[in-house]
């Protein structure tokens, strides 16, 4: 029977094309690393935003694909849908031979994707990684026996520190092994219908012969799947006559084929490994921290600090520098170019535009490090553990906590860190509501505003008034966050809760390694992608706040006269409401590029004498105190308007740069688009709420 | 003694599974990961706010939802 039991062998030919599967937690990216070294690359899958990496084998021409980690073929994620979707060949090339990464110090567990990956007709290298965490925990494994029981090839490995790599690295110089026989046993009942569904998707033409079994048994396994063969009736109708037999036969078509698997796992075990005493690891003590009542938080609010504090002052040192080097390329550029308008493009539009992005990078690449460190320990899953009871009260995930915190930082990182979270709604969610969290860009508005226009009286209790009105502004972000999120969760969103299966893998010294190189390439990838989009923007808004217009205007003149400027007495009417002018509007347009270009734009409205930052916001400070409205001859800034604006910068989406990355981790401009409209939409709500809150109350 | 579910034990007890209620993915994903009729689970801790929990099944450590836990009924074993 070809099917059930393939025969044919590659032997002879070269490999040319290995895929790397395995668990989560089963070092298979540290192994990906160390065979591959900084030859890789990173795209992405067709239409999913599933990175794809790829690497070449140190001094040859093998190609190795790192498939996303994956507890089963029967795929509950996007993640698991394009390592089961590369396995079977619907991304080629097809794998000549699979390497399948296992824990050692969890073998039931792992093999089971192992009994899974030898179904499909490939042939298939156990790697049997992390044999030191094994001997720690007293598990003796005997490779012969392993080897013999599973009929595959078995190589030892501690891929973390190098060893055994050159055994899989002589292993793949030669021919792929011969095709793995599938060893472990269904009911009779059930083998024979899946053979039988087998043929007939042959027949069909549905899918190939090797993985004919597979697609079979994974049809008649889970409902799930049924969608593939949704205008097939004919296979439709063989699956439905399948379950009728087989529930007259009393076998469960979901939980046989796992305890067929399971019950040969356990076998092979009995056989291969011996499990001496278990000593109490370190891992299990500092559980007892990590996870307890009180410690647990306390450990965990900690961490969150020192990564705060990270973020915020030492990253502030290499911001400073990129802003050094920004300033002095500027003036290098303006000196070699002719005042004139190819200069300010070149100044002022790219080389602002994409410095205010690039400014960001350090805090970026710090909270990647410290998001890395804390995943490759083992605690990013025990602080998942510790928060999820309180995420879950929004409908949001324990994993949601970090990407949410990270954007008081900056939305972007925050949004790049989501992909932790495996539940696409989940993710989505966080994603959506991210940007409401206050980032470092709005600081400079709100201290511009407060400074101006809230008084330094003290509350009761002798709090300063303008500190009370800082917190209440983040405040404001959280709360909103996470009422949205709740909304989304029960409207968008909704659906079967999302399962919280989460590993909680033993402790283990972070492989510095593959925390530096993930932290690069999410750094790196972020310049890319969001810097030519950023690029774009940037040339864009300076054209529109320069055109129509002659350089020998005064740049307020221009301003006015420019497409933006006129944009701004569009904006009016939208935003007089809440009590704003044209000018404002141009400064809410500018600050589009990034929030704190909202201080540099008003100064341009007002004609502000250039001078450094802090003297810049003084006078816009001033200006706008003074500044009259000819209709009421009253000061437009009052402290309700004042109020207003700021409530509209911390739930408005004012910035492009997250925009562009939204799309790039959704995939479409649907999302953005639809961020900023419900955010604008609250933000609108919101500002003109409290400006006419604040003139019943006097304060207009 | 008795069969309840595993979000019934206390922690350090542990109980075999009898079976796993409900249908679809949860189902499935609950035996793919190894908590199949005759294991042996040993409830380790619930999360500083009582949930999720975490269990040992297999040699490894996996956390989980009451929720989800309701669906794996499981008999008490002896303890000691």
């Amino acid at each position: 029977m070809s099917i059930a039991t393939p025969t044919q062998t590659a032997a002879g030919s070269r490999i040319r094309y290995v895929a790397l599967a395995g668990n989560p937690n089963s070092g298979k990216t540290t192994l990906f690393n160390a065979l591959t070294g900084l030859r890789h690359r990173v795209g992405n899958y067709p239409g999913v935003t599933v990175e794809r990496r790829e690497g070449r084998l140190a001094g040859n021409d093998i190609t190795v694909l790192d498939l996303p980690g994956t507890y089963s073929l029967n795929a509950r994620s996007p993640d698991e849908e394009i390592a089961r979707d590369a396995l079977l060949g619907r991304h080629p090339p097809v794998p000549e031979l699979v390497i399948v990464v296992v824990d050692a110090s969890n073998l039931e567990r792992n093999l089971y994707l192992v009994t899974q990956v030898m179904d499909l007709g490939l042939p298939v290298v156990l790697c049997l990684n992390m044999t030191d965490q094994a001997e720690r925990v007293g598990l003796q494994i005997d490779i012969q026996t392993l080897e013999r029981e599973l009929g595959i090839p078995v190589i030892p490995t501690v891929a973390s520190r190098g060893k055994g790599l050159d055994d899989l690295r002589m292993l793949l110089q030669g021919a792929p092994p011969s095709l793995p026989v599938r060893r472990w046993r269904l009911p009779e009942a059930m083998k024979a219908e899946v053979v039988e569904l087998a043929h007939l998707l042959v027949e069909e033409r549905l899918c190939a012969p090797e993985s004919a079994f597979f697609t079979a048994l994974a049809l008649l396994s889970d409902a799930t799947g049924l969608s593939v063969i949704q205008n097939h009736p004919r296979a439709r109708a063989a699956v439905d006559r399948a379950w009728q037999r087989l529930e007259a036969a009393d076998v469960d078509p979901q939980s046989a084929p796992v305890e067929a698997r399971y019950e040969w796992i356990k076998g092979i075990c009995d056989r291969a490994t011996r499990q001496g005493e278990i000593p109490i690891t370190w891992s299990d003590r500092v559980d007892r921290i990590a996870t307890h009542k009180v410690w647990g938080f306390v450990l965990f609010f900690a961490l969150m600090a020192l990564i705060f504090q990270a973020i915020f002052t030492w990253a502030q040192a290499p911001m400073s520098w990129i802003e050094t080097a920004q300033t002095w390329l500027g003036e290098q550029a303006g000196a070699l170019l002719p005042q004139g308008d190819l200069r300010s493009l070149v100044v002022d539009g790219v080389i602002a535009g994409v410095g205010g992005v690039i400014v960001f990078l350090p805090q970026i690449l710090c909270l990647f490090f410290f998001i890395g460190l804390l995943e490759d320990s083992g605690y990013m899953a025990r602080a998942a553990f510790v928060m999820d009871r309180l995420m879950s009260k929004v409908g949001l995930h324990g994993k949601s906590f970090i990407p949410l915190l990270s954007s008081f930082a900056c939305a972007i990182p925050g949004i790049m860190a989501t992909r932790t979270i495996e539940n696409r709604r989940d993710r989505m969610a966080t994603i959506l509501v991210a940007p409401l969290m206050s980032c470092s860009a709005r600081l400079p508005i709100y201290t511009l505003l407060i400074a101006g226009f809230i008084p330094a009286t003290r509350l009761w209790g002798g709090i300063s008034l303008p500190a009370a009105v800082m917190v209440s502004l983040y405040l404001l972000g959280l709360t909103a966050a996470l009422l949205m999120a709740l909304l989304f969760k029960r409207t968008l969103f909704r659906g079967e809760a999302p399962l919280f299966l989460m590993e909680l893998p033993p402790y283990k010294l972070p492989a510095m390694r593959t925390v530096l190189l993930q932290t690069w390439e999410r750094g790196s990838h972020f310049l890319r992608r969001a810097g030519t989009i950023i690029l774009a923007i940037s040339i864009l808004l300076w054209f529109a706040m320069k055109y129509p217009g002659s350089p020998s205007q005064s740049d307020a003149a221009r301003l006015q006269q420019s497409v933006a400027g006129r944009a701004g007495r569009l904006l009016e009417p939208v935003i007089r409401p809440f009590g704003m002018d044209w000018k404002v509007g141009i400064g809410i347009l500018g600050s589009f590029a990034a929030r704190e270009v909202f201080v540099t734009t008003m100064a341009i409205v007002y004609n502000v004498e250039d001078g450094d930052e802090e003297r810049q916001s003084v006078s816009v400070r001033q200006q706008m105190r003074e500044e009259i409205d000819p209709a009421t001859r009253k000061p437009r800034f009052t402290p309700a308007a004042a109020a207003a604006l700021m409530v509209f910068y911390v739930l408005a989406m004012q910035c492009v740069s997250t925009m562009a990355v939204v799309r790039r981790e959704t995939g479409s401009w649907k999302w953005p688009l639809f961020q900023w409209a419900y955010m604008f939409v609250l933000a609108w709500t919101g500002a003109t709420a409290v400006f006419h809150l604040g003139r019943l109350l006097g304060l207009g | 003694m008795g069969e309840c579910s595993l979000s019934k034990l206390a922690p350090g007890q542990s109980g075999r599974v009898r079976r796993i209620d409900g249908q679809g993915s949860a189902r499935q994903r609950l035996q793919e990961l190894g908590l199949i009729r005759g294991t042996l689970v040993r409830f380790v801790r619930a999360a500083p706010l009582g949930d999720p929990i975490e269990v040992r099944v297999r040699g490894y450590n996996l956390s989980l939802r009451r929720q989800e836990a309701d669906a794996v009924i499981v008999e008490r074993e002896k303890q000691g």
